[in-house]
C-alpha cells in the first residue's frame, strides 16, 4: 500500500518510537515521524498521536499539547475529514483538542496500571473497525494513569446513538463487567470516535501487540483493519 | 575503634566513660544515663548509639544547611545569601561539614593554605563516604573486574559496559537512594530512578530496561505502607514518563529494615560498540558546558546526608532531597544522545551528587587538564546563589559537557531544540587545576585530582571484628523446632507471606511494555527479559539479595546472592554475563559492620570468579542503619544475561501442558535455616545461610541452559524463598494448571524437602516422550535429578499432604499485598 503514515512527536511522547515500528516494521507501511513544532502535514493519510507525557502532563494529561504548533494542523486535518487516530496520551489530547467529546479522569483507584486488558469491538462499520467483527474481543495491553473516561448522561446516549463507541472493556469471554473495566470509565469506554467517524481515541495500545513475542498481537489485527480502512476513503 | 582522625576526645561520652562499639542507650539519656539537655555539646546524636556521627564529624549536619542557607540572614532567609559574609573557616567549621581533623589537615596540605570557605564544601562532599567511596574501595579493589566481555573497567566510567555481540554493547549499574527514601519516599524514589537513568545515557547509551529492589520494615506498620507506597509511585511516575519499561524488581520486608528503607534502582542501556561517550575532559582551550535544568538550592549536601545514620534528626533533612522532574530527564536523554551524535562532544558526566563541584573535578582529573569555571554563567533558579551553593547544589537533570573548540554552537542548537539550556560556564586550561569563579573573583582553587577517588581523595582500612551473634544462630539446633502437623496450612500462611506474595500490586503500577520489547515482564519469571530490535539477541536482567542470608553467613550469604541471580537468568534462557552491585551496609566505623561487609564481597567475588561474571561497577551506601542497629547486610546483584536467541530460547516458569513431567534437578534439599519457613511459620531468623557448592552449582546451571538452548524443557523455576514447595505452587498459579507431585525419592524429612532453601535446585518441565532421553543427558553430567510427578488437574498435590486448589493459591498469592495496601481505604 502506498499510503503514508505520520507520527506526531512530542518532547515527552514515548510511544511514537512503538507506533512507527508497529507501522513501518511489522507492518511495512511508509511511516514518517512529525516534529511537534511542524505544522505541515502534506502527504499523511493516517495521523497517529502517540502516547506518552506530551509535555510532561503535569498539569493535566494532554492540556499543554493541544496549544502545541501542530495541534492547529492536526484540528485542519481532522476538520477536512482525514483520518486521526489518538492513542493512550494521544487520546487524552484529542479531549483537550475538543476533537473528540469528554475528558479523562484519573483511574478510579488514583493508581497508575500497566497489564493487558481485553476490549470488544462495539462497532464494526466505522472507517478503523471495518475489519474486525462486533462482538469480538481482542488482548491488548494498557499503561495509563488517567484513563478513566467521563461524560455526561446526554453526552452518552449521543455517543451511544451515534454508534461513536468502538471498543469497550470486557473480560475474555466479551461480557462487560465491573471488575473488567479497571479503571472505572463510564460505560467501561475504551475507544470512541467523532460524530464524523474520522477521528478515534483509544486508551489501550494496539502498536504494543503486534508481535508473539511481545505476548499478543492482536493489536495487529486493529491496526490493520484501520489501513483497510484507508484503502476505501 | 576510634577513627584517629576524630579531632574532638570522642573516646569517651560526656560523663567520661569509655564508649564501646555496639553500646545502647535510650535517646533521652547518655551513655551515663545523664538526662540530656537542649544544648548539650554531645546529645544523643552524637555521643550515643550513632558512634559514626562523632567519627564521621557529622555532628548534624543540618547546622551547615541552617549555616549556608538561613543562618547567613536570619532575618530573611530569601534574602540573597551572597550579600553576607561568609563564615570564618577553621576546624570546627570542617567539623560541621563532616570531616575529621586528620582530613581537614589534608586539604590545608593539597592547598598549602587554609580553604576557603567554598573551597571547605567542595572537600568535603567530595570526600564524603557518598562520592569518595573512602572506606570501601580497598575492599572493592578485591573483587574480579576483569573479563573478556568487558569493554570498559569497573570504576572507569560512569557505568559498566559489557560486550553483547553485533556490534553491540550494554551499559548497566545499580545505585541506591536509600536516605532520601526513607524521609521523602517519593521523591527519593523518583530521583534515584532518574539518576540511574542519567549514568547510562550519559555514556551515550540509549536506557531499554529499569530495574528496582526495595528492602522494607514488616507491612504491618502503617508507616512502611506509606514508605512503600509512596516509593512504588515515585518510581512509577518517573519511570512511566521517561518512558522506560521496568522490567524486574524485588520487595522485601523484615523488622531489621524498619526506618531505613532500601531503594535500589538499576538502569540497563545499549550502545553501538565504538559510539560510547567517555566522562573526561580534554583539550586546553575547549568549552565546558552546562546543559539541562538550571541550578537551585534544591539537594545541597545530599550527598552529606546520604554518608550519616538516619535518625530522628533527619526529617528537617527533608530540603536535601531533589525533587525529580521526569520530562526534563527525557528531554535531556534525546537531546544528549542527539548531541553525542555530531561528534563534537569531548567528554560528558552527569550531575548526580555534590552537582557541579563533582563532575567538574571528575572529568578534569580523568583528562589530567585543568578546568575554568565561571559561576555567573551558571543559568539559576533564584537569584543571589553563592558559589558555595552554585557548586553544591543537587538539583537534578543537569549533565557537563566539554565540547570540540568551535563547535559548541551545534550542540547549543540541538539542546534548544529539546528546550533545554546548554551554556558555556568555562574552558579546559593547562596545568591540573580546578578554579571556581564568581563575581570577578577565584572562589576555589583546588587541584582536581586531590578531591577524587583514586587520586587524592582519603581511602580507610577499617577495623574489623566478626559479630558476636554469628555463633549462636549458626548453631541453631533445627531439631528442637516444633513442627506445625498441617502442610496445607503451612503452604497457604507462606503464599501469603508478603516476601512469596504475588508483588502485582507494585508492578501493575509501572509500564512494562513501552518501547514493544519486554518478552518477559516483572511477575511471571525469573528474570526480565528484553529482546534488542534488529537482532535475534535478547537481555535477561535480574536484581537479587537475600540479605537474610548474608546476616546469618556472610560470605555465603555474598555468594548465593551471585549465583542465584545467575541461576534466575539461565531460568530465563540467558548466559550470565556480568553484574552490577549495590552494597547496602550499616556504619562502616562499626568493627563488626565493617567484618561483615568484607566477608560479603569476599563471598560475592569468589561466586563472581567461578561463573566468570566480573562485577562492572555500582555504588556502596554505608549508613544504613535504625536505632537498633544496622539493616541486613545487604549487597544487591544486578545480573546481566545474553539470550542468544530470544524467539527461541526464551524461559518461564509457568506449566506449560498438561502432562508434562516434572522434575527436579540440583542439590540435597537439606537444612531450614534462613528460610522464610522459620521466619514467617516460626517466628525465627536464626540458623546458618542455606548450604550452597559453587562449583556444583556451575555444572547445573551450564547443564540447565544447555537444556533450554537444545528445547528440552518446556519450564524451568529456580527453587528460592518458600522452598520446593513454593515453587511448585507458583508454577501452578502462573499457568493455572495443577500437578501431582511426590517427593518421596528424595531424602530427607517433608519440612526439609518442602520449605528448605537449600541452594542450586531447579524445577523444570519436560514432554513425557523425551524424559528417557533427558534423563540420560542428566546423568551423564553428574546432575542428581528426581522425577517428581505430572502437570495436571486443578490441584497441587504433593503426596497425601498437601492437596489445594489452585484457585485457592491463587488467590491467596495475590491478595496478601493488596489487601494490606488498600485496607486503609
Amino acid at each position: 500500500m502506498n499510503k503514508t503514515i505520520g507520527v506526531v512527536v512530542f518532547p515527552g511522547s514515548n510511544c511514537d518510537h512503538d507506533a512507527y515500528h508497529a507501522f513501518k516494521h511489522v507492518m511495512n507501511v511508509n511511516t514518517r515521524f512529525l516534529w511537534h513544532k511542524d505544522r505541515d502535514l502534506e502527504g499523511i493519510d493516517l495521523l497517529v498521536i502517540p502516547g506518552g507525557f506530551s509535555y510532561g502532563d503535569y498539569l493535566r494529561s494532554g492540556a499543554i499539547a493541544r496549544f502545541s504548533p501542530i495541534m492547529q494542523a492536526v484540528v485542519n486535518y481532522a476538520e477536512e475529514g482525514r483520518p486521526v487516530l489518538g492513542i493512550c496520551n494521544g487520546f487524552q489530547i484529542l479531549l483537550e483538542a475538543g476533537l473528540l467529546p469528554g475528558a479523562m479522569l484519573h483511574n478510579e483507584k488514583l493508581r497508575f496500571i500497566c497489564k493487558n486488558a481485553w476490549i470488544r469491538v462495539e462497532n464494526d462499520q466505522s472507517l478503523f473497525t471495518r475489519s474486525l467483527k462486533q462482538g469480538e474481543v481482542y488482548d491488548i495491553p494498557v499503561s495509563h494513569g488517567e484513563g478513566n473516561y467521563f461524560i455526561d448522561e446526554d453526552g452518552l446516549k449521543e455517543l451511544q446513538d451515534h454508534d461513536q463507541i468502538l471498543f469497550r472493556y470486557s473480560n475474555r469471554n466479551g461480557e462487560i463487567t465491573e471488575e473488567a473495566n479497571f479503571n472505572g470509565s463510564v460505560d467501561a469506554i475504551a475507544g470512541i470516535c467523532n460524530r464524523r467517524g474520522n477521528v478515534l481515541g483509544m486508551m489501550p495500545h494496539p502498536e504494543r501487540a503486534v508481535e508473539k513475542i511481545l505476548g499478543s498481537d492482536d493489536g495487529l489485527k486493529i491496526l490493520e483493519s484501520m489501513l483497510d480502512g484507508l484503502a476505501v476513503s | 575503634m576510634i577513627n584517629p582522625a576524630d579531632g574532638i576526645s570522642r573516646e569517651t561520652d560526656t560523663a567520661g566513660r569509655q564508649i564501646q562499639p555496639g553500646d545502647r542507650y535510650s535517646r533521652e539519656t547518655d551513655t551515663a544515663g545523664r538526662q540530656i539537655q537542649p544544648g548539650d555539646r554531645y546529645s544523643r546524636e552524637t555521643d550515643t548509639a550513632d558512634r559514626k556521627r562523632l567519627e564521621f564529624g557529622g555532628k548534624e549536619s543540618r547546622k551547615i544547611f541552617i549555616l549556608v542557607c538561613h543562618k547567613t540572614n536570619p532575618l530573611n532567609p530569601i534574602m540573597p545569601s551572597s550579600t553576607v559574609a561568609e563564615p570564618e573557616v577553621n576546624l570546627e567549621l570542617a567539623l560541621d561539614h563532616g570531616m575529621t581533623e586528620q582530613e581537614y589537615e589534608m586539604v590545608i596540605d593539597y592547598l598549602g593554605r587554609t580553604p576557603t570557605f567554598t573551597e571547605l564544601g567542595v572537600y568535603s562532599v567530595m570526600w564524603s563516604e557518598h562520592c569518595s567511596y573512602k572506606n570501601s574501595i580497598l575492599e572493592l579493589k578485591k573483587l574480579p573486574r576483569e573479563g573478556e566481555q568487558l569493554l570498559v573497567e569497573a570504576g572507569e566510567e560512569n557505568a559498566g559496559l559489557v560486550d553483547i555481540g553485533d556490534g553491540m554493547a550494554c551499559a548497566f549499574k545499580v545505585e541506591s537512594h536509600n536516605h532520601p527514601s526513607a524521609i521523602e519516599p517519593y521523591q527519593g524514589a523518583a530521583t534515584g530512578v532518574g539518576g540511574i537513568h542519567r549514568d547510562i545515557f550519559t555514556m551515550g547509551a540509549r536506557p531499554i530496561a529499569s530495574l528496582n529492589s526495595l528492602r522494607f520494615g514488616k507491612l504491618e506498620n502503617p508507616r512502611v505502607r506509606y514508605l512503600l507506597d509512596g516509593v512504588v509511585r515515585g518510581i512509577a511516575d518517573y519511570g512511566n514518563s521517561f518512558g522506560i519499561p521496568t522490567v524486574g524488581g524485588e520487595i522485601y520486608f523484615d523488622d531489621a529494615y524498619e526506618g531505613n528503607p532500601l531503594v535500589n534502582a538499576m538502569s540497563v542501556g545499549i550502545v553501538k560498540v565504538g559510539e560510547t561517550a567517555s566522562a573526561t575532559s580534554k583539550g586546553v582551550g575547549n568549552p565546558v558546558l552546562i546543559v539541562g535544568s538550571s541550578t537551585g538550592r534544591d539537594g545541597i549536601h545530599g550527598a552529606t546526608f546520604a554518608s550519616e545514620e538516619i535518625s530522628e534528626e533527619s526529617e528537617s533533612k527533608r530540603p536535601s532531597v531533589q525533587v525529580g522532574d521526569p520530562f526534563t530527564e527525557k528531554l535531556l536523554l534525546e537531546a544528549t544522545l542527539e548531541a553525542l551524535k555530531t561528534g563534537a562532544i569531548v567528554g560528558i558526566q552527569d550531575m548526580g551528587a555534590a552537582g557541579i563541584a563533582c563532575s567538574t573535578s571528575e572529568m578534569a582529573a580523568r583528562g589530567k587538564e585543568g578546568m575554568k569555571i565561571d559561576l555567573d554563567k551558571v543559568p539559576a533558579r533564584e537569584p543571589g546563589m553563592t558559589a558555595y551553593e552554585l557548586l553544591l547544589s543537587e538539583s537534578q537533570e543537569r549533565m557537563l559537557v566539554v565540547a570540540d573548540k568551535g563547535r559548541e554552537q551545534e550542540l547549543i542548537d540541538i539542546y534548544e531544540k529539546w528546550d533545554l539550556n546548554a551554556v558555556v560556564i568555562g574552558q579546559v586550561v593547562e596545568g591540573d587545576r580546578v578554579t571556581y569563579w564568581k563575581d570577578g573573583e577565584v572562589k576555589a582553587d583546588i587541584p582536581a585530582d586531590s578531591l577524587v577517588l583514586g587520586g587524592g581523595a582519603p581511602q580507610y582500612k577499617r577495623e574489623v571484628k566478626k559479630p558476636g551473634y554469628l555463633d549462636d544462630v549458626q548453631n541453631f539446633d533445627e531439631s528442637s523446632l516444633d513442627h506445625p502437623e498441617d502442610h496445607n496450612e503451612i503452604l497457604i500462611k507462606l503464599l501469603g507471606s508478603p516476601n512469596i506474595a504475588s508483588k502485582r500490586w507494585a508492578h501493575q503500577q509501572y509500564d512494562t511494555t513501552v518501547r514493544t520489547n519486554t518478552v518477559n515482564a516483572p511477575g511471571a519469571t525469573d528474570s526480565g527479559v528484553v529482546r534488542l530490535k534488529g537482532t535475534r539477541r535478547g537481555l535477561a536482567m535480574k536484581t537479587d539479595c537475600n540479605g537474610r542470608y548474608v546476616y546469618l553467613n556472610p560470605r555465603r550469604g555474598g555468594q548465593i546472592a551471585v549465583v542465584e541471580a545467575a541461576r534466575n537468568v539461565v531460568c530465563s534462557g540467558a548466559q550470565p554475563l556480568a553484574i552490577t552491585n549495590c552494597l547496602n551496609f550499616g556504619n562502616p566505623y562499626k568493627p563488626e559492620v565493617y567484618w561483615t561487609f568484607r566477608e560479603a564481597l569476599a563471598g560475592m567475588g569468589e561466586a563472581c570468579r567461578a561463573l566468570n561474571t566480573p562485577v562492572t561497577g555500582g555504588n556502596v551506601s554505608f549508613y544504613n542503619e535504625n536505632p537498633d542497629g544496622a539493616v541486613f547486610p545487604t549487597p544487591v546483584i544486578g545480573m546481566l544475561g545474553l539470550v542468544e536467541d530470544v524467539y527461541e530460547h526464551t524461559m518461564t516458569p509457568q506449566f506449560k501442558n498438561r502432562g508434562d513431567l516434572i522434575y527436579y534437578l540440583g542439590a540435597a534439599r537439606k537444612g531450614l535455616g534462613g528460610s522464610e519457613y522459620l521466619r514467617h511459620i516460626h517466628g525465627k531468623t536464626t540458623g546458618d545461610a542455606p548450604s550452597l557448592d559453587i562449583e556444583f552449582e556451575v555444572k547445573l546451571q551450564k547443564e540447565l541452559l544447555e537444556m533450554i538452548r537444545k528445547k528440552q524443557i518446556n519450564a524451568a523455576h529456580d527453587i528460592s524463598d518458600g522452598g520446593l514447595a513454593t515453587t511448585l505452587a507458583e508454577m501452578a498459579i502462573m499457568s493455572g494448571k495443577g500437578a501431582l507431585v511426590s517427593v518421596k525419592e528424595m531424602n530427607g524429612s517433608d519440612y526439609e524437602l518442602l520449605y528448605s532453601e537449600a541452594q542450586s535446585g531447579v524445577v523444570v518441565t519436560v514432554p513425557a516422550d523425551n524424559s528417557a532421553a533427558i534423563e540420560k543427558q542428566v546423568k551423564s553430567a553428574g546432575l542428581p535429578y528426581y522425577k517428581l510427578g505430572k502437570v495436571g488437574g486443578n490441584f497441587l498435590e504433593i503426596d497425601q499432604i498437601i492437596r489445594i486448589q489452585v484457585d485457592e493459591l491463587t488467590d491467596r498469592y495475590e491478595s496478601a499485598i493488596p489487601s494490606a495496601m488498600e485496607e486503609e481505604g
